[in-house]
């Protein structure tokens, strides 16, 4: 399906069926998820209700980690298969991986000071998930810094894959350091320790958040390939060849290049 | 071998000859440290808790300073094509690099600083295990800052870019450094904190290499 999805204009014409629904599937997901947390999930026996601020933290830290995972993977797909969209999807996950991870760190500070006492702290689970903000951060200034579209892209690629190491770092900095932050209580072995009152509203933000995130990557990718067409058109034109005397004007209009 | 050795020594007799590299990185050193008394204030006490922290930053700055002109310069004059058309794997192109970056830059740094540390009013123990953090930690910084430099060549606004890149992977390098320097001050022993510094820098050893030479082949492809 990945070589089916590889022509471009094949990518757009599908894309722009699907996007409509999952846009509504995650609007309607994201609305129950968030009915559910703030409203019918019990509060926590020890932080009462600052714990619901858990159902926007912990999805927005999953899908930190996953885009970062799905951006490396894609990088590593177009440096090796040369995919014609790996790039594309790469460069277009990298804004919204970063604002899930700023939502994680934002959301987080906001519930740490009321339970910890603190905006923030140096532990290692916060400051590894501020590396990985800072890695989406240069990765983005890094594809945007070449004047050639595609060195950009080639470059990006290398420096999301030597940022894949922070990935574990993050996952399992709170058990290989004393930490301030809370330990695994859902992917772990031995299975969740998390009661399901709290744990369904949780997968169904997480649910939802994904939806999301795979509209915008959607949305975000069939803008990119639009300006790319947008500006070959504007190139052929610029290079067509010189109009018959007395439509000079309405033509040189169209054929100015920004 | 003959060829990693001529590049090294190439590569060492340019930056010592263009004389400003080492002198500049130096000289960016110790104004950084310097600037510290006069922000923080001169207590002694206060002075002794952060000091190794500010020379291990600065040391990371400068030596952030110095990368633009890692491969640049090659890059420039078609020199690096010539290097990735030879015999000599662009691996250890690359190391050969790195190293004639350290002993020009990274090593003047690491001697310097028990100067430094006078300044900031670090005791014995204190100024030795921050030379030898510095010893061990600044081969890192130079194999992890190539990373960057190879990612950047050809980017507008260089330098920031590679700030940019390189800083958040500086970080591992400064934490164990500069907690090496204090866990030998709280009397608890930098043991832990140098074995892993040297872990850092084997594990950049092994794999910065690899990333650098691949960013070099997407420059100039």
């Amino acid at each position: 399906m990945i070589n089916w999805l590889a022509n471009p204009a094949r990518f757009v014409r599908l894309s722009a069926k699907a996007v409509p629904w999952c846009g509504w599937t995650a609007a309607v997901v994201l609305a129950i998820g968030l009915f559910w947390s703030l409203f019918v999930a019990p509060p926590d026996y020890q932080q009462g209700d600052t714990v619901r601020i858990m159902y926007v933290h912990v999805p927005a830290a999953w899908m930190a980690l996953s885009v970062y995972l799905f951006v490396a993977v894609a990088s590593a797909v177009g440096l090796v298969w040369r995919h014609p969209l790996a790039e594309v999807a790469a460069r277009a996950a990298a804004p919204i991986g970063a604002a899930f991870t700023f939502i994680c760190l934002a959301t987080g500070s906001l519930w740490g000071r009321p339970m910890w006492g603190a905006w923030w702290v140096w532990d290692a689970r916060l400051t590894s998930v501020l590396i990985l903000f800072f890695l989406y951060l240069g990765y983005i200034a890094l594809v945007n810094a070449f004047d050639d579209h595609s060195r950009g892209g080639r470059a990006g690629a290398v420096l999301a894959l030597v940022g894949v190491v922070n990935l574990p770092i993050i996952k399992f900095s709170v058990d290989w350091w004393n930490t301030l932050h809370q330990p695994a209580s859902v992917m772990r072995v031995g299975g969740p320790r998390i009661d399901i009152s709290m744990l369904a509203p949780l997968l169904i933000m997480a649910l939802g958040f994904t939806l999301l995130f795979v509209v915008l990557l959607m949305l975000r990718m069939r803008t990119a390939l639009n300006e790319r067409r947008a500006m070959a058109l504007r190139l052929n034109a610029g290079a067509a060849p010189a109009p018959r005397p007395g439509r000079e004007r309405a033509v040189s209009a169209h054929t100015a290049v920004p | 071998m003959a060829a990693f050795l001529g590049l090294f020594r190439r590569d060492l007799s340019l930056a010592l000859r263009q004389g400003g590299d080492t002198g500049l990185v130096l000289g960016f050193f110790v104004l950084a440290v310097v600037l510290f008394p006069f922000g923080v204030g001169p207590e002694p006490e206060m002075l002794q808790r952060i000091g190794a922290g500010v020379i291990w930053v600065a040391a990371l700055l400068a030596a952030l300073l110095s990368l633009d002109r890692l491969f640049e310069a090659d890059y420039q004059d078609g020199e690096l094509d010539l290097l990735a058309l030879s015999s000599l794997p662009l691996e250890l192109v690359v190391l050969a690099k790195c190293a004639a970056h350290w002993v020009a830059t990274g090593l003047p740094l690491t001697l310097i600083s028990p100067f430094l540390a006078l300044l900031v009013d670090l005791d014995a123990g204190s100024i030795a295990t921050l030379f030898t953090s510095l010893l061990v930690g600044t081969p890192a910084l130079s194999l992890i800052g190539s990373v960057g430099a190879a990612l950047s060549l050809g980017a507008r606004r260089q330098g920031i870019v590679l700030s940019l890149l390189v800083l958040p992977l500086y970080i591992p390098p400064l934490i164990f450094g500069a907690g090496a320097v204090e866990a030998s001050a709280a009397g608890s022993g930098a043991r832990a904190y140098l074995l892993i510094l040297c872990a850092v820098n084997l594990a950049a050893l092994a794999l910065c290499p690899w990333a650098s030479a691949a960013a070099l082949r997407q420059a100039l492809e």
